[in-house]
């Protein structure tokens, strides 16, 4: 019995995962929930933006949110509060992103035969979360104008998973050196497909095209 | 941390595998890691030590890390080149038509069980 064997197992760490995500998408679009996943750095403006658009379209969809900070529930009462929506805190156990699971556990603890439009804020990073898929339906991630136009050529992955890039924070765009139209070739450079709207959630400018994208989005999951 | 959420879901796969498998106990796990996985060898063997002393199955249980170079191709002149050193860009004809041709693993390569 104890004698020694090797396995050849030859499988990427992220196999399992994939896996588990294509699940949890099959499960999502029987069940007419869509999973929206919002990633972002630290500070990029998630919070702000998810409240704004909410507002806009909590009339018309039924919305939940899902927050994941490492430590701390700031958030999820921030949301509550501003919005009237349903909003949660998953629990990351200091985990710099969130894989299928999580997010499979968080969505167990939402009424989801009452919901059109469940959105998942990610942790604040734009390395992890690229290489976890969560199931959801949508990747957004934003990118604020204060982190600089060149952010697309540094962290090419997080571009490259994204269907859409919000580039927030315009309202303070004569206070920097940001390039929109070389930003937008960036994105562009590493993923041809993604779709970009420029935003401030301060402002509110630009927010009225990223829900009506969501809504759009939502109708055709749905159908 | 980036490389513990990693060592997580391998200890979740091999577990797996060595109880499909009817083994009571893992002594080794060898990784192919690429140059350009943004996984850091260093951390990635310091959050394994801690992690695997927390699995009965595990004590003990040596990380082996192989190293993969990374490559990139270039479409326009057909050339392979080292990705580290130049990136995106083409040294020999300085297209940006290229992509990766490997070094981005981040693969359990097998397991040594008793
Ligand atoms: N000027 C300006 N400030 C903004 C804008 N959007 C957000 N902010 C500010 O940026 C800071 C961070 O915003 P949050 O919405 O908390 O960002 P977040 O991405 O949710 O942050 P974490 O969850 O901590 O990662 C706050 O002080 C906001 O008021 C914007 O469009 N313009
Ligand atoms: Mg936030
Ligand atoms: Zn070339």
């Amino acid at each position: 019995m104890d004698e020694v064997r090797i396995i050849e197992i030859k499988k990427s760490v992220f196999d399992d995962n994939n896996a588990d995500a294509d699940k949890l998408r099959g499960e999502l679009k029987e069940k007419g929930v869509f999973l929206l996943n919002l990633m972002s750095s630290p500070g990029s403006g998630k919070t702000s933006t998810l409240v704004r658009t909410i507002n806009m379209v909590k009339d018309k969809l039924k919305v939940a949110v899902m927050e994941a900070d490492i430590d701390s529930d700031v958030d999820a009462i921030t949301i509550k509060e501003a919005t009237g929506v349903e909003s949660i805190q998953l629990h990351t156990g200091g985990m710099c992103h969130l894989d299928a699971e999580m997010t499979r556990q968080g969505l167990d603890n939402l009424p989801l035969s009452d919901i059109d439009l469940a959105i998942l804020e990610n942790v604040g990073n734009l390395v992890c979360p690229a290489e976890f898929d969560t199931g959801s339906c949508v990747n957004v991630m934003i990118l604020s104008v204060p982190e600089g136009d060149d952010k697309p050529l540094k962290y090419p992955l997080m571009f490259s998973v994204c269907d859409l890039v919000l580039i927030n924070k315009i309202d303070v765009l004569p206070y920097f050196d940001f390039d929109m139209e070389k930003c937008k070739e960036n994105i562009h450079k590493r993923n041809p497909a993604a779709k970009v709207i420029p935003i401030s959630a301060k402002t509110g400018e630009g927010i009225d095209q990223f829900a009506q994208w969501l809504q759009q989005q939502v109708a055709v999951w749905k159908a | 941390m980036h490389e513990l959420g990693i060592v997580f879901h391998i200890i979740k796969q091999v577990k797996e595998v060595a109880k499909e498998n009817d083994c009571s106990h893992i002594s080794k796990v060898v990784m192919n890691i690429g140059e350009v996985s943004t996984i850091v060898p260093y951390y990635l063997e310091d959050c394994w030590k801690w992690a695997v002393e927390k699995e009965d199955m595990l004590k003990g249980c040596k990380l082996d890390i192989h190293i993969i170079d990374a490559v990139t191709h270039c479409d326009d002149c057909g050339c392979d080149y080292p990705t580290v050193q130049h990136a995106k860009i083409c040294p020999e004809c300085g297209s940006e038509h290229t992509w990766l041709l490997k070094g981005n693993e981040v693969e359990i390569k097998e397991i040594e069980v008793n």
